[in-house]
């Protein structure tokens, strides 16, 4: 009953602009996506046509204003890019998502490639601004006055789970599992308890278990059911308790061992066997624990730490996947779960080149050990801030990596290679490699279709199969034909 | 947590100056890792922004997703 792999993440960024009349998040963003845009593919529109974002994976129709139908911001505001993703301003941020990716190597590499797509964006909008004025682009999730913003993570599942399975099974395995994606924040938020240092940036903002709201009241468990793939075969699960994450250990982890869990609850060897008395309560005080030794209470009486929660799932993983679902990088994900694990039940700050928190934790204590500041001092608040900055000279997190401080997952080349080349093996290769090829004759383009505008008028192709579009099926197709023989070939096919 | 937990934290040894284990399945450029946050923090006034104070005031984004 499982589903191949397919991932994708979203993330939107913080934006300021230094030395600015008065800080416009809207103009800024529009602003350094249309500066990339016009290095790259004009005039090609984004489909809103096949999205639901109101359909309520519960079984209803939520009430809301319709989305932007195609106008003239349409393609002022969006930007399909070449790589299969997509950028474009979302409310008053940037937004970029990577394309399918079919595997957690491939997704850190079209993620990251998002943060030089950030950074070129950056430069090429300077050159629009005043000499003394300058953008800065965090990857973070909060201004630390209560304003949230997100890193969605995107799975595709079989319909065929019902979704209350998917809730159960996958509720204490996401509250827990910011022991090892958290990015770390320096104090609270939105009413949460007050504390120096927690583990995860996003925990204090959410405040029920199950809901469709992305914005307020935000839900552990996010229902939209917009599966953009055929939605008799699939849906595409939203999770939106993550954090954004800067390193690729943690990104890689994060969507490697979801990917697992979620084939397990496909499987049905997860069901309610670790319910917890209260999960919104726990994720805001797993966030707080920074020992990871506190005991929370099962639904069955029973009293587990993060730590353990998270082993009885990987237990789960090695008793129950199969030989040819243990892929080189499925058991590789696996052994570095266990690494984790087995670290942060000895010592947390042991992990201090591998998870994010961790590492922001360390540099934080380090600078406070030599200069004496309080965890109040600004200047310790913006040591947080700025180490999800996107400048290659300024962002701490990329003056550790560049120390050789931080474990990577992929070279620097790897992911200069992922800004302009789809994945191979998910539709986006398709996506990608057509946008590249007839950039003329595209009108436009959504996760699930692309509309032709070739000699014989508008023709949409389907892409309702995520794992099909691949370079294996249709590359030479590509290779050969002018938009209009592809355009006939796959029809006729 | 509890205050003294934090405290036993920030107190904590390995907070500075512990290598960590090395892992040669994990790690294996973990030769060409140090723990050079000193590197950073000799540079890091230069680095970090100034008048954070302001700086930190003034950022403020609308909520999003």
């Amino acid at each position: 009953m499982t589903v191949p792999t397919i991932i994708g993440t979203e993330t939107e960024f913080g934006i300021s602009v230094k030395n600015a009349r008065e800080q416009d998040p809207v103009a800024a963003s529009t602003l350094v996506v249309n500066a990339y845009k016009s290095r790259n593919i004009p005039s090609i529109s984004w489909d809103y046509g096949q999205e639901s974002p109101m359909l309520d994976a519960r079984g209803f129709t939520a009430e809301s204003e319709k989305p932007p139908s195609e106008d003239a911001n349409n393609s002022v505001i969006n930007d399909i890019l070449i790589n299969g993703g997509r950028y474009y301003v979302d409310h008053a941020h940037p937004e970029y998502c990577t394309p399918e990716c079919s595997n957690a190597r491939d997704l850190v590499k079209y993620e990251k490639a998002g943060e030089l797509i950030l950074d070129l964006s950056r430069l090429a909008a300077e050159q629009l601004l005043l000499d003394n004025q300058e953008i800065i682009i965090y990857k973070n999730n909060t201004d630390y006055k209560g304003h949230s913003y997100g890193s969605h993570e995107n799975y595709l599942m079989s319909r065929k789970i019902p979704f209350p399975d998917i809730v159960n099974g996958l509720t204490p395995f996401l509250v827990t599992r910011q022991i090892m994606t958290g990015s770390g924040k320096v104090g609270a938020e939105n009413g949460a308890d007050d504390t120096e240092f927690q583990i995860s940036q996003r925990a204090d903002f959410f405040e029920k278990e199950v809901g469709l709201s992305t914005m307020v009241e935000r839900p552990l468990i996010n229902t939209r059911d917009e599966p953009h793939a055929d939605s008799k075969l699939y849906r595409r699960l939203h999770v939106i308790v993550g954090d954004s994450n800067m390193s690729e250990f943690t990104i890689y982890l994060k969507v490697g061992i979801t990917a697992i869990v979620l084939q397990l609850i496909e499987k049905r060897v997860i069901g309610k066997q670790f319910a917890l008395q209260d999960p919104v309560a726990v994720i805001k005080s797993v966030s707080r624990n920074l020992s990871c030794k506190n005991v929370y209470e099962l639904k069955d009486d029973r009293k587990w730490t993060a730590v353990e929660i998270q082993q009885a799932y990987l237990e789960l993983a090695h008793k129950h996947l199969s030989t040819e679902e243990r892929a080189p990088i499925v058991n590789d994900v696996l052994e570095k779960w266990e690494f984790v694990l087995e670290g942060l039940k000895s010592d947390p700050m042991s992990l201090g080149h591998h998870l994010d928190w961790v590492i922001k934790k360390k540099l934080i204590d380090a600078y406070i050990a030599r200069h004496g500041f309080k965890w109040t001092d600004p200047r310790i608040r913006m040591l947080d801030l700025q180490y999800h900055d996107l400048r290659p000279d300024k962002g701490l997190y990329y003056r550790l990596q560049k120390n050789g401080h931080v474990e990577r997952i992929l070279t620097h080349e790897e992911i200069v290679h992922g800004v302009q080349h789809p994945p191979l093996d998910t539709r986006a290769y398709f996506r990608g490699t057509c946008l590249r090829k007839y950039p003329n004759s595209i009108h436009s383009v959504s996760w699930n279709s692309i509309v032709f505008n070739g000699s014989n008028g508008f023709e949409k192709i389907m892409m309702e199969r995520p794992h099909f579009g691949t370079q294996a099926i249709i590359g030479e197709l590509l290779n050969t034909c002018t938009v209009d023989e592809l355009v006939d070939k796959i029809r006729n096919d | 947590m509890p205050r003294e937990k934090q405290q036993e934290y920030r107190d904590h040894p390995s907070n500075e100056n512990e290598e960590i284990q090395p892992n040669p399945e994990l790690n294996e450029n973990v030769d060409d890792i140090t723990d050079d946050l000193d590197a950073l923090l000799d540079e890091i006034d230069e680095i970090l922004e100034e008048d954070s104070e302001e700086f930190v005031e003034n950022y403020i984004q609308r909520g999003g997703q």
